[in-house]
């Protein structure tokens, strides 16, 4: 196994929960009510706690020095490794509560299976995170089923996000070559079994929510590759500006 | 002696001997008002406070800025909602009190109509604009009305970090590149009047001051609490090398004060008055924020109803 | 306390900060079903490690004792001090008591 992969498999999983962490930023301030922007603005801290944890680490593994800032605030749009998925515009509170439950239902099996990962580092890290990852669930999965059995317009909104952002899902599973030499390692686990709970967690919820699982069309993929959608240049611009307007500055 | 006149001498000395009001003990009418209305303030400040700070929270330079300011901005969500609280064991729903805000007919601190336009203005919102509210939440704490005093208290301990880790972010700008301290300073100029102001009219002008001291409500005079307020932060920003935008600001042996120069109350007024530079930006955030909420606060009563429904049958 | 019946009602948080120790009242909140009351009082309220355990009680099922009544319902336990145990002189060197 090279280090070059495992950094790789790194910077996939933390530039996921990076992203994330940013759109849900931007609610902060702007929640349906006072209770629920904090709730979500928690969400955004155990993201982005987790996010700091994994490029650190990122950096130990290149071994060239790179923070977790020069990886965060130095890397251009085609060296970040997230998922579309977490990419996507807010939209309405529908489009966010279903983004982050289809990301917190991949992320959960995940990060369990991550604990027992041959990687001490990553299985640390994961430790922490499945805590946060199950309190993750548990808020968007309620939230989707109060949306999809509440009033006539939330189960409309719900199902539009819904097949909205389906296209996304197929791109967390994606195995490429670097993630079969992680999973060779015994560092990252086979997508197949993470896929399974996934399916399985979705069906049990959008079934409670009368909510109807989209048909697996095309599905969009990429980003793990560097290939992303036009909001993710918009999304780094606004993040890494200062630190591209002030080279070297320290803050 | 009337029964009113009775009730309002007991309800005196209670509030004399520091006896905490509850909600459900008798108070003057004018005393419940007058509380709604400085609570209500309050709670809306805190959450309209969250716009010009949360405006950064997405360039944030580093990742232990953001999510200090992710932590602070929601903190500022947490005692808005505590504060709201208190206000509705007064009898005010918080719908109502929203309303009041959403309409333009309440008011919030005036300082929070003032742009944060570079990010040393997040290192001057958290130094100078905190740092000018603690001073105020700190007297608060010994407020006479119990459920006020008790959300300060929790506010208090909760603020603690968020003047400091302010004051960090000048600091550091303050010690960096050349650019990065005129950042600072300009910073530093833009925000030190508007803190001063935040402390309200002098105590000759202040129309709600007499009572508010008389029921405990208020404790210190704005004047005597922005004295105070001053001559901590000059000190401060000397340490960091900062200087303080008034020519007029010197020592006073004699009062062990800093004699300082003229606040500009044409400008106060204006921005209180609806011209300052971002409050129309503000309340619309605020009124979008609430009506794209509605069809999400709907959802989950409805969804609340019927599975209330289906347990009961 | 509110007519339109979309807003969420007002729910009282109790927190246990440590095992063992009573659950106390930390403040209100608002929440559409008692699932979210706990989970927003656990955003709200244990952001700083403050507890382990929530209670949430629907503020209008909590009944209340009138301050006017305060000096008939307590004042009466004023003049029975035997129930302290300060109110016995024990003898000299005993122990254990």
């Amino acid at each position: 196994m090279s280090n070059e992969a495992l950094f790789t498999y790194t910077l996939r999983l933390a530039d996921d929960l990076l992203i994330l962490s940013h759109r849900l930023g931007e609610w902060c301030g702007h929640g349906p009510v006072l209770e629920e922007d904090i709730a979500l603005t928690n969400r955004a801290l155990d993201h982005i706690g987790e996010a700091r944890n994994l490029l650190t680490y990122a950096g130990e593994v290149e071994g060239k020095g790179r923070t977790e800032d020069d990886l965060a605030f130095l890397r251009n749009e085609r060296q970040f490794l997230n998922t579309k998925l977490v990419e996507q515009p807010n939209g309405d509170y529908a489009h966010t509560i279903v983004r982050s439950f289809l990301f917190d239902a991949y992320h959960l099996p995940l990060a369990e299976a991550l604990l027992k990962s041959s990687d001490a580092q990553l299985a640390a890290i994961a430790g922490k995170a499945v805590k946060e990852a199950q309190y993750h669930l548990r808020h968007s999965n309620d939230w989707l089923i109060r949306f999809g059995d509440g009033t006539e317009e939330s189960h409309q909104r719900a199902q539009i996000a819904l097949d909205n952002l389906w296209t996304f899902t197929g791109d967390l599973f994606t195995q490429d070559e670097v993630h079969q030499a992680m999973v060779k390692a015994g560092v990252a686990p086979d997508l197949t079994k993470i896929k399974a709970t996934f399916d399985a967690t979705v069906d049990k919820v959008l079934s409670e929510a009368t909510l109807k699982r989209p048909v697996d069309g095309f599905m969009a993929s990429g980003g793990r590759q560097g290939k992303h959608g036009e909001q993710l240049g918009f999304i780094l611009a606004e993040m890494q500006y200062l630190q591209r307007a002030y080279p070297g500055a320290t803050w | 002696m009337s029964d009113t006149t009775k009730r309002e001498a007991l309800f005196q000395a209670k509030v004399d001997s520091e006896q905490k009001i509850e909600p459900k003990d008798w108070m003057p009418e004018k005393y419940r008002k007058n509380l709604i209305r400085q609570i209500s303030q309050h709670a809306h400040s805190e959450v309209v406070g969250m716009l010009p700070e949360g405006n950064w929270i997405s360039r944030a330079p580093s990742l232990k800025r953001k999510a200090i300011l992710l932590a602070k901005v929601q903190d500022e969500a947490g005692h808005g909602l505590y504060l709201y609280s208190a206000a509705e064991t007064l009898g005010t729903s918080r719908e109502q009190t929203i309303d009041d805000l959403l309409s333009g007919k309440a008011k919030y601190s005036s300082i929070f109509n003032y742009p944060t336009l570079t990010w040393a203005d997040i290192g001057a919102v958290g130094w100078l604009v905190d740092g000018a509210a603690i001073m105020n939440q700190v007297m608060l704490c010994r407020t006479s009305y119990g459920p006020y005093a008790r959300a300060m208290v929790r506010i208090c301990k909760e603020e603690s970090f968020h003047q400091r880790q302010g004051y960090e972010i000048m600091a550091v700008l303050a010690k960096g590149s050349p650019e990065q301290k005129e950042m600072a300073q300009d910073a530093l100029n833009r925000w030190w009047w508007p803190s001063l102001m935040m402390f309200g009219p002098t105590d000759a002008n202040s129309p709600h001051s007499a009572e508010s001291m008389k029921w405990k409500i208020k404790r210190q005079s704005n004047d005597e609490l922005r004295q105070t307020f001053i001559d901590r932060t000059v000190q401060q920003a000397e340490v960091i090398g900062l200087t303080i935008p008034d020519p007029d600001l010197k020592w006073n042996e004699a009062t062990q004060h800093y004699d300082w120069g003229a606040i500009d109350w044409a400008e106060f007024n204006s921005v209180v008055a609806g011209n300052g530079p971002c409050n129309k930006e503000r309340l619309a955030a605020r009124n979008k924020a609430h009506n794209d909420g509605a069809w999400v606060r709907e959802a989950a009563m409805a969804y609340a109803a019927k599975k209330a429904e289906r347990k009961a049958a | 306390m509110s007519d339109n019946p979309n807003n969420w009602p007002l729910w009282e948080v109790f927190i246990q900060s440590k095992r063992g120790l009573d659950h106390k009242h930390v403040g209100s909140l608002h929440a559409a079903d008692p699932q979210m009351a706990i989970e927003n009082a656990r955003d709200v309220y244990t952001r700083r490690q403050e507890g382990q355990s929530i209670w949430v009680v629907p503020a209008a099922a909590i009944s209340a004792s009138q301050p006017d009544d305060a000096a008939m319902l307590f004042d009466p336990a004023d003049d029975k001090t035997y129930r302290h145990p300060t109110f016995y002189t024990m003898p000299e060197g005993a122990k254990y008591i």
